[in-house]
């Protein structure tokens, strides 16, 4: 039997997967080109200089010419510098005659190897260092740095420095040896080496500012918060030297809510700081339902009270659980169910 | 006034008063019930347009009769009343054999009531008697019903007799008594739940008809009257509950009923 007539696609060879894609350094380099000049149409066609065009205005211009619903930001089209679409690829490492460049191309990991070289070279350095000051009596300093605001790098960023992989136990080592260096007291030489593998935490704990007391017409005290719950807007101006009343929107408590756990939530603030009958409070809602709103109110009251109120009894507040905005909202449903989570009832045939 | 402010409970306190200063109190706790959910209705014999409500009528004269006993063996009957081909009621008698007819024969419970109405109100205006007609619920007399006729048409006041009847007693032209009435939003029919003030409650009809009209607003508790509640509650020691007792536990229940009557005595049962 002869095979006739094929498919081209039986014709084909096996071929393996192959990497990714090597871009040449000419093909990076048109790339680059293109980018520039299109940018300079891009510019023109918006009406803008185009020597003065940044990258946020290319995203403005593009998301405006290409408008897209796309939940996801990196489905979007996009218009960025080729270095940063295209990933940095190891260029080839021996010449013509097939000797590599780098000394330590054989063992594999060379650009980590070379750094863990360096590394150790700086920590005989600041030995080196420190005995000099020790021979010469001086005192040895040891300014403490900020650790507490900075982290080492993760293992993908060594990983994206070096461009090549590495496994846990390198990484580890690695992070091992720099430990030690910066933990010697001479180590202020060798700074700015310590520098490039680090980064900067930032700081979680914003300080929320307490806003002062504002001060009315007649002279009484108050001042305002808002709050949110689940669709619900509320602000509240509470007043001092009051009786107690609370008005919102322009109706009584007892009128816009019958409930009676609604109004607890109203309560709530006031009897955590003992200032049942002391406060007067004028509040506007919208939006979302009989128990939003009163969450809605609460939050915003507790958050006018903190101006009243000394820092060790905010804290206090903050622990409660008044001051923090209650992050349940109503999920989303998904196809194939009947709710959020509520699934069609299963039939076994 | 609003909802749950001690009106009903401000109409007893002057019944109460009353009685004890010897007046004939006539006291109609629910106008709202006369004029809502009657099982039966029937065509009234004395009057063809008018239509009856035994039940009801029926259910008030078994109440006069037990609060009132000793004026209806006093008041004597004016007229010769005719109850059906047999039955009668002489002049002279008691009332109280009208309010037993009237009771014996519930057909003709609601002519009983008005006459006794008639009676009472001739009665005091000869002075020989001090008449406190006391209605609670009284916009109902003036709104509308939901009652309706067999062939399916609506009732208005006017053509129920207990309703007529009573009408004629709220008018100004008798002497030697008083009408305390009060108006009530919770059993009223057809009326928006926010409406408090008298004319949106009467309607144009009503207030036109009680004309020389002394309107008194019952409001929330003022602070006095909120702590004299309170120290009644904890002298007969309704409130159990340790932190009730606290200055806090009261600034609590002020806050939360927001010096309401009737919510506080809600806060308070379980307490």
């Amino acid at each position: 039997l002869r095979l006739i007539h094929t498919t081209t696609a039986v014709q084909r060879k096996n071929v393996g997967a192959s990497g990714p894609e090597k871009y040449t350094e000419a093909f990076i380099k048109k790339q680059i080109e293109e980018f520039n000049l299109g940018k300079r149409h891009l510019a023109n066609m918006m009406g803008e200089d185009p020597e003065t065009f940044t990258q946020e205005d290319i995203d403005k211009a593009i998301a405006y010419l290409f408008p897209s619903g796309l939940f996801d930001k990196q489905a979007r089209p996009m218009m960025k510098h080729p270095t940063e679409i295209f990933p940095e690829q190891r260029k080839i490492q021996w010449g013509e005659d097939g000797r590599p460049f780098h000394f330590l191309f054989y063992t594999g990991k060379q650009s980590y190897y070379s750094l863990m070289h360096e590394t150790y070279e700086k920590l005989l350095n600041v030995q080196k260092y420190q005995d000099q000051l020790i021979a010469q009596d001086l005192p040895l300093q040891k300014e403490k740095r900020n650790l507490a605001g900075s982290r080492w790098l993760t293992k993908i960023e060594l990983e994206e420095m070096l461009l090549e992989k590495l496994s846990d136990d390198d990484y580890s080592r690695f992070i091992q040896l720099v430990q030690k260096l910066m933990a010697l007291p001479g180590s202020d030489i060798e700074e700015k080496y310590i520098q490039k593998f680090s980064r900067e935490v930032p700081v979680q704990m914003q300080k929320v500012v307490i806003e002062p007391l504002q001060h009315d017409e007649r002279g009484v005290a108050f001042s305002t918060g808002e709050g949110r719950r689940k669709t619900a807007r509320a602000t509240a101006v509470v007043y001092d030297n009051g009786t107690g009343k609370m008005t919102v929107n322009g109706k009584g408590i007892l009128h816009y809510f019958p409930v009676l756990q609604d109004r607890e939530q109203l309560l709530f603030p006031f009897q955590f700081l003992d200032r049942v009958g002391k406060h007067d409070t004028v509040c506007t809602v919208s939006g979302g339902g009989r128990s939003a709103q009163a969450g809605a109110i609460r939050l915003a009251c507790a958050k006018a009270l903190r101006s009243f109120v000394t820092e060790k009894e905010v804290e206090f507040m903050r622990q409660a659980g008044l001051l923090t905005v209650d992050p349940r909202v109503k999920e989303r449903k998904k196809p194939g169910q009947e709710g959020a989570r509520r699934k069609f009832t299963w039939k076994k045939r | 006034g609003e909802r749950g402010t001690g009106k009903t409970m401000t109409l007893c306190h002057v019944i109460h008063f009353c009685s004890r200063q010897g007046w004939l109190v006539l006291h109609i706790p629910d106008a709202h019930l006369w004029v809502k959910n009657c099982r039966e209705l029937l065509q009234s014999s004395y009057n063809k347009e008018r239509l009856d409500q035994p039940l009801q009528a029926s259910a008030w004269l078994k109440n006069f009769k037990s609060s009132n006993e000793r004026f209806l063996r006093e008041i004597k009957t004016q007229k010769r009343y005719l109850w059906g081909k047999r039955e009668s009621t002489e002049e002279g008698r008691p009332l109280g054999e009208v309010v037993e007819q009237g009771l014996a024969r519930v057909r003709s419970a609601s002519d009983a009531v008005g006459i006794v109405l008639k009676e009472l109100r001739q009665q005091s205006q000869r002075g020989s008697l001090r008449l406190l007609v006391a209605v609670d619920g009284v916009n109902a007399l003036w709104g509308r019903t939901t009652l309706r006729r067999e062939d399916k048409s609506p009732v208005s006041p006017e053509e129920l007799t207990l309703v007529y009847n009573l009408r004629k007693m709220m008018r100004n032209d008798w002497s030697g008594g008083a009408v305390v009435t009060t108006l009530s939003q919770t059993g009223s029919l057809f009326k928006p739940s926010s409406a408090y003030l008298p004319q949106e409650l009467l309607g144009k009809e009503g207030f036109d008809a009680l004309d020389p009209f002394v309107p008194i607003l019952v409001p929330n508790y003022s602070p006095r009257e909120f702590e004299s509640c309170y120290g009644y509650y904890l002298e007969r020691k309704w409130l159990q509950h340790e932190n009730a007792r606290t200055e806090d536990g009261k600034a609590e229940l002020q806050f939360l009923s927001g010096s309401n009557p009737r919510q506080l005595d809600r806060l308070a049962g379980p307490l």
